[in-house]
């Protein structure tokens, strides 16, 4: 169980990405930032002004961003690469399987505007399918951060980490929730709060929304258990069984296809080791669309409300 | 470099290497990339007999220099010459493409002792030279980057991509080379998707060009020459190459992209490339 702030300042995770690349950069002169037009947008700007030598922003051409950042980390640099995560996952998919996940090259694709924080530009410029595709390349480690401060940490662990990470962020803010102390390893996922009646399973921003669902469900009698999964792969299996073992069902949430996301990765876990009801929170095989972030997450039941009906069926179907 | 005792070496490695080549793609007992492995044997034969500094015995030296081999269907090329470096027994060859060996169909960094850079989905390997060409710049090193790509790879759009950012970044340690030899699968190059001029359309891009024949080694030698006191920016080679070169009745035909000799083929052949 954790001690979380309560809600009150807003960040975005790409905020929390941009300090923490300053600071891991100072610390290591191995660090490479490399970006495709978008430093701006993705928070490698700071790191630009501060080491121009060791910042390359390539222009607008993710195929080379990958590769390049491939060279660099074959020569012993930890190459952060960073654009919007459906320009990086989806145009550069076969450069990052090739040059990057195959040679398990020290690169860390760490993306910005995932989901639906790209809300008013529409479809072409949101991903809601960059989790599934990065996990199922072998070596590739993937990590969705929940708040800014959680970004800070998984980039710091993500530098330490041999081998490929995506790290997937977002533009949109939201409340800050963690500790700079709160403890951060790849792989553990961090029990939120303690329940017996239904496991409610989260990865990245929709943390907030999650937690005020679950108060929301105790004023009903319903005690959720809530995890947060920062880490999709590799998955907290002993967390997710144990967990789904106690309540007998489980829920997940995330802002991202359920195909592939943490709805798929919890069934694969679930269907193996212990089946149990099981209703994914996400976007069903769906395009998104330009409208407010608010708009985008009522119309795929995002929202805290929305997630109480969720649990409340996960519930019921236990019976 | 360029004396008549290492030109008459390197054209002994050059014929030793074509029968490897051979021998290891029908031993493999599939088709395979007869065609681009043997038109770009003088070029790996002088880059690794007698131009790059390397350690086969030390295979990870920071201070090598470091090939990508882009275009990574010739593989068994690069296997060839790797093994008659010392990076590994020459009998190691026969495993090629063989389950649970080290010789993937395509290159792979991590089970293959000398090779730099794992490669195979084609149009990428610039890009990653380029990324190797920065480090060692960042790192100030002397050690020189090279690529080999083909010719048909040049449709892709991302060596596009990578030959703008390496003549931006100024990598005068990057050299690359493109495997002229004028065919892809579907067949001349210029029947399908044009690449003249390709002399102009480089240096339009930023980089030093020279044209050589890529069976001369001696050509080959003094390009590389040239483009390693060329500062600035990095430089290409354009080697014309024949497809299939040292197998007479598969020369510039497209049908030796991949193919599979006979076994009466194999034996003529072997008996051309030992000379008897």
């Amino acid at each position: 169980m954790r001690e979380l702030r309560q809600a009150g300042e807003k960040k975005s995770t790409r905020d929390g990405y941009g300090e923490a690349l300053l600071r891991i950069g100072e610390a290591d002169s191995r660090i490479v930032a490399l970006d495709a037009d978008l430093p701006t947008s993705t928070r490698t700007a700071k790191f630009g002004q501060k080491y121009p030598e060791r910042f390359f922003n390539v222009g607008i051409a993710e195929q080379n961003l990958y590769s390049v950042a491939a060279g660099l980390a074959a020569c012993g640099k930890i190459a952060f690469a960073s654009t919007f995560a459906v320009f990086a996952t989806e145009r550069a998919l076969n450069q990052i399987k090739q040059c990057i996940a195959y040679p398990a090259l020290n690169v860390k694709i760490v993306t910005s505007h995932s989901g639906f924080s790209a809300s008013g530009d529409g479809a072409s410029h949101q991903t809601l399918i960059d989790v599934a595709l990065m996990r199922s390349l072998p070596n590739m480690t993937v990590v969705v951060p929940a708040d800014a401060v959680q970004t800070e940490q998984a980039i710091a662990a993500a530098a330490a980490h041999e081998g490929p990470v995506y790290v997937r962020l977002g533009k949109t803010e939201v409340p800050i929730l963690f500790e700079p102390d709160t403890g951060f390893r790849i792989g553990e996922s961090i029990r939120i709060r303690q329940g017996s009646d239904v496991t409610v399973l989260v990865t990245g921003i929709l943390l907030g929304q999650a937690i005020e669902a679950a108060a929301l469900a105790e004023q009903e009698g319903i005690e959720a258990e809530l995890i947060d999964i920062h880490t999709i792969k590799p998955i907290d299996t002993a967390a997710i069984v144990g967990s789904a073992r106690k309540t007998g069902s489980v829920i997940t949430v995330e802002e991202h296809s359920v195909i592939g996301g943490l709805g798929g990765a919890t069934a694969e876990v679930l269907a193996e080791r212990h089946p149990v009801p099981l209703i994914m929170v996400g976007v069903r095989d769906t395009f998104g669309e330009s409208g407010d972030i608010e708009q985008l997450y009522e119309k795929h039941g995002l929202t805290a409300k929305q997630i109480l009906e969720s649990i409340r069926l996960a519930v019921r179907k236990k019976r | 470099m360029g004396t008549e005792n290492s030109i008459t070496k390197l054209e002994n490695h050059a014929r030793s290497v074509r029968r490897h080549i051979v021998r290891m793609i029908h031993g493999s007992g599939t088709a395979g990339h007869y065609g681009g492995s043997l038109s770009c044997v003088e070029i790996l034969c002088c880059l690794y007999f007698g131009w790059m500094r390397h350690r086969p015995e030390d295979p990870g030296w920071d201070e090598r220099d470091r090939l990508v081999l882009s275009k990574g269907h010739a593989a068994p090329a690069l296997y060839a010459v790797l093994a008659e470096a010392g990076y590994f027994p020459v009998e190691q060859l026969g495993s090629f493409k063989r389950f649970g060996g080290i010789l993937q169909g395509h290159p792979d960094m991590k089970l293959t002792p000398g090779v730099d850079m794992s490669t195979g989905a084609l149009g990428q390997g610039l890009s990653v030279a380029l990324g190797m060409a920065l480090a060692g710049k960042l790192d100030g090193k002397a050690y020189r980057v090279y690529a080999l790509l083909g010719d048909g790879e040049l449709d892709e759009g991302s060596v596009w991509e990578a030959a703008m950012a390496a003549s931006h970044y100024r990598v005068d340690n990057l050299t690359a080379f493109v495997d002229r030899n004028n065919l892809q699968i579907s067949g001349p190059t210029e029947s399908f998707m044009r690449l003249e001029p390709l002399k102009s359309k480089w240096e339009a891009f930023g980089w030093e060009v020279i044209e050589v024949d890529g069976h001369r080694t001696r050509q080959i030698l003094q390009a590389l020459g040239t483009m390693d006191r060329v500062s600035g920016r990095p430089g290409l080679i354009i080697a014309r190459t024949m497809k299939g070169k040292g197998i007479r009745f598969l020369e510039n035909k497209k049908e030796c992209h991949s193919c599979a000799l006979t076994e009466e083929q194999f034996a003529a052949v072997m008996r051309e490339l030992e000379g008897r």
